[in-house]
């Protein structure tokens, strides 16, 4: 009981430091952003590839996974993204499942369509029993890193000065444009960071989620479903959002198997027709 | 002053619904295809089911304004329903065809309700969570669909007692063409009546037409629920003619196709999802005869292309032919 609660903590946590850069793509830019998982996978492929084939170490892959995420992301953010921003919802579900379905292909052709497994150093596959409750090592590591992260992330969005201007980006871009702050530049830093965090995920989770090239498409629902029901204009809400969907997710699959994957999507349209805006959102007039 | 204004309103009104030069052109040559193409009937038959698919969308989308992600829900529940029927020994062809398009109807008025609700983000994750639901339900049922072995067993009876269904897609083309022939001609019907204006108004400006008079919630249900029942027809095509139902008319990346046919061909005057499904079927035809696993690439790169580039630089030109062709002549 306890042990699929500590479970599905830690997948929760995973789930939000994947899906919290789609968060501010969507509060920020009101844009739809379906590659989001490609981000993360992408991040997956490198870690696995600089592990296993260049033998690197595992907590040394993580942060390669989160540059290497972070850089793909600019650049396509630059190139690419920058010019469908102001196209309508349409054209960028369009453009961004395009986006899926090239990235999906690519890693086929290059690694192949078999699963990827990230060779895990010996101290993070034990288990420990604590009051009776069973923990897994590499579970504690990713609940740390998670945790860590979403307070850091926290106290840069409330004390920092770029998190302030981002707030204020978020409220409302045209008045924040008015007063100097210079939107584009804090969107295409956050969206470096947001893919960086994906890859970061994408790394952590192979071993959880698995990683294979149907992974954007696999898990883009569970991204949508975290921010979607966390709303898009903090990071509580979508860490709050992140926990209960693994927490149901992992006691579902374990307690009523044969429900399958229905009881997330049932949440989800449930709450969506309940509060469109997000469970944990503000009631704003937008 | 008045009076010619009016009258000239309805001159021009009368004139968009005109048939033009160019449809009877497009109508004889698919009727034409029939005969002169007999080597290519299994593509041309997926031609005409995926044109009737794009344009129930075209109805949903391009004239009600719904962005769905979502809309093989019906298409997948229509062919399961018509393999199902046929599996049980209602074997006719037309009789499926109806009761695939009155549940899938059915279908969709239920959940037009969800749909209506927020805004284009919130449109899309419910339709897409609907059509997961629906492949779920279809994935876990394994006693009632076969689960991912597929829906076997699908036996039909021949057309009208005489036609009887040929592995070479002889038979089904032209079952496929007919029905495609006949829906378009009701959507033509549908879409240039008052009813089908007001549709096109809430599509412009909501508000404003709510001002006016007209339901706007009531408009939405209707042209979904239209939509709904024309996508589960184009599933029951499919699985008649295949004779055979796999979950894959469930899945995801079907939506996402009929979407990219929809936009390939233009959104909003009907003719767009069979264009677009013809271009749309010869190309992945092409490439996965180039690269059988990674067509998708190519699928996506045109996506990208469509967006960035935009839609009017690429196609603009053959689009501004067919304008000059088809171009009012009153």
């Amino acid at each position: 009981m306890l042990t699929n609660l500590f479970d599905g903590v830690a997948y929760g946590m995973l789930l939000f430091v994947l899906a919290c850069g789609l968060s501010v793509t969507l509060g920020l830019m009101n844009f739809i952003n379906l590659a989001h998982g490609a981000f993360a996978m992408a991040g997956g492929y490198v870690a696995a590839y600089c592990v296993n084939r260049l033998g690197a170490p595992f907590l040394a892959g993580l942060p390669l996974a989160f540059v290497a995420s972070a850089l793909t992301g600019v650049v396509l953010e630059r190139t690419l993204y920058v010019h469908v921003y102001g196209k309508s919802h349409l054209d960028q579900v369009l453009f961004t499942i395009g986006l899926v379905f090239m990235s999906v292909a690519a890693v086929d052709f290059v690694q192949g369509s078999q699963q990827q497994f990230i060779a895990l150093p010996a101290f993070l596959r034990s288990r420990f029993e604590v009051l009776g409750v069973s923990i897994g090592a590499y579970r504690l590591l990713i609940i740390g890193i998670c945790g860590a992260l979403a307070l850091a992330l926290q106290l840069a969005l409330t004390r920092t000065r770029f998190g302030s201007r981002l707030r204020a980006a978020v409220d409302d871009p045209r008045v924040a444009r008015g007063l100097g702050i210079n939107v584009d530049a804090i969107f295409m830093v956050t969206f470096a960071v947001g893919s960086g965090l994906a890859g970061l995920g994408g790394a952590l989770g192979a071993e959880i989620l698995g990683l294979d090239p149907s992974f954007p498409l696999k898990f883009m629902v569970y991204f949508l479903i975290v921010v979607t029901v966390g709303g898009a204009s903090s990071i509580i809400g979508p860490f709050l959002a992140s926990i209960l969907l693994g927490v149901a997710d992992v006691a579902g699959k374990y307690y009523v198997p044969e429900a399958g994957a229905f009881v997330i999507y049932t949440v989800m349209i449930v709450v969506l027709l309940w509060r469109p805006q997000g469970l944990f959102a503000p009631r704003l007039a937008r | 002053m008045n009076a010619a204004h009016r009258a000239s309103a309805a001159a021009a009104l009368a004139a968009a619904t005109r048939w033009r030069p160019a449809e009877f052109v497009f109508w004889a040559a698919a009727a034409a295809s029939w005969f002169l193409l007999p080597d290519q009937y299994l593509l041309l038959n997926e031609v005409a089911i995926f044109g009737l698919f794009a344009l129930s969308l075209d109805l949903a989308l391009g004239y009600g304004g719904i962005v769905s992600l979502g809309h093989a829900a019906f298409f997948g529940f229509g062919a399961y329903l018509a393999g199902l029927l046929a599996k049980w020994g209602i074997g006719d062809p037309l009789l499926g065809l109806a009761a695939a398009g009155v549940a899938s109807m059915l279908l969709g008025f239920a959940t037009s309700f969800l749909v209506l609700r927020g805004s284009d983000l919130t449109r899309i994750m419910v339709t897409l969570s609907v059509s997961l639901v629906l492949f779920e339900v279809a994935n876990r049922l394994t006693w009632l669909t076969g689960g991912a072995d597929g829906l076997q067993g699908v036996v039909m009876a021949p057309i009208l007692g005489r036609f009887e269904f040929d592995m070479f897609g002889r038979v089904g083309y032209a079952y496929s063409l007919s029905v495609l022939f006949v829906l378009f001609l009701i959507a033509r019907r549908i879409m240039s009546s008052p009813f089908g204006l007001s549709v096109r108004a809430v599509k412009g400006n909501a508000l404003r037409t709510a001002a006016i008079g007209i339901p706007v919630t009531g408009r939405l249900v209707a042209i979904y629920t239209l939509a709904a029942a024309y996508a589960g027809i184009a599933g029951a095509l499919l699985a008649q003619s295949t004779q055979f139902v796999s979950l894959d008319v469930l899945a995801f990346h079907r939506s996402a196709d009929v979407l990219l046919m929809l936009v390939i061909g233009g959104v909003g005057y009907l003719y767009g999802g069979i264009v677009g499904a013809l271009l749309f079927k010869v190309m992945q035809d092409w490439l996965s005869g180039l690269t059988p696993q990674y067509w998708q690439f190519w699928i996506g790169l045109l996506l990208v292309l469509l967006v960035v580039v935009g839609r009017e630089r690429i196609f603009g030109w053959p689009l501004a032919l067919w304008r000059r062709v088809a171009g009012r002549r009153a």
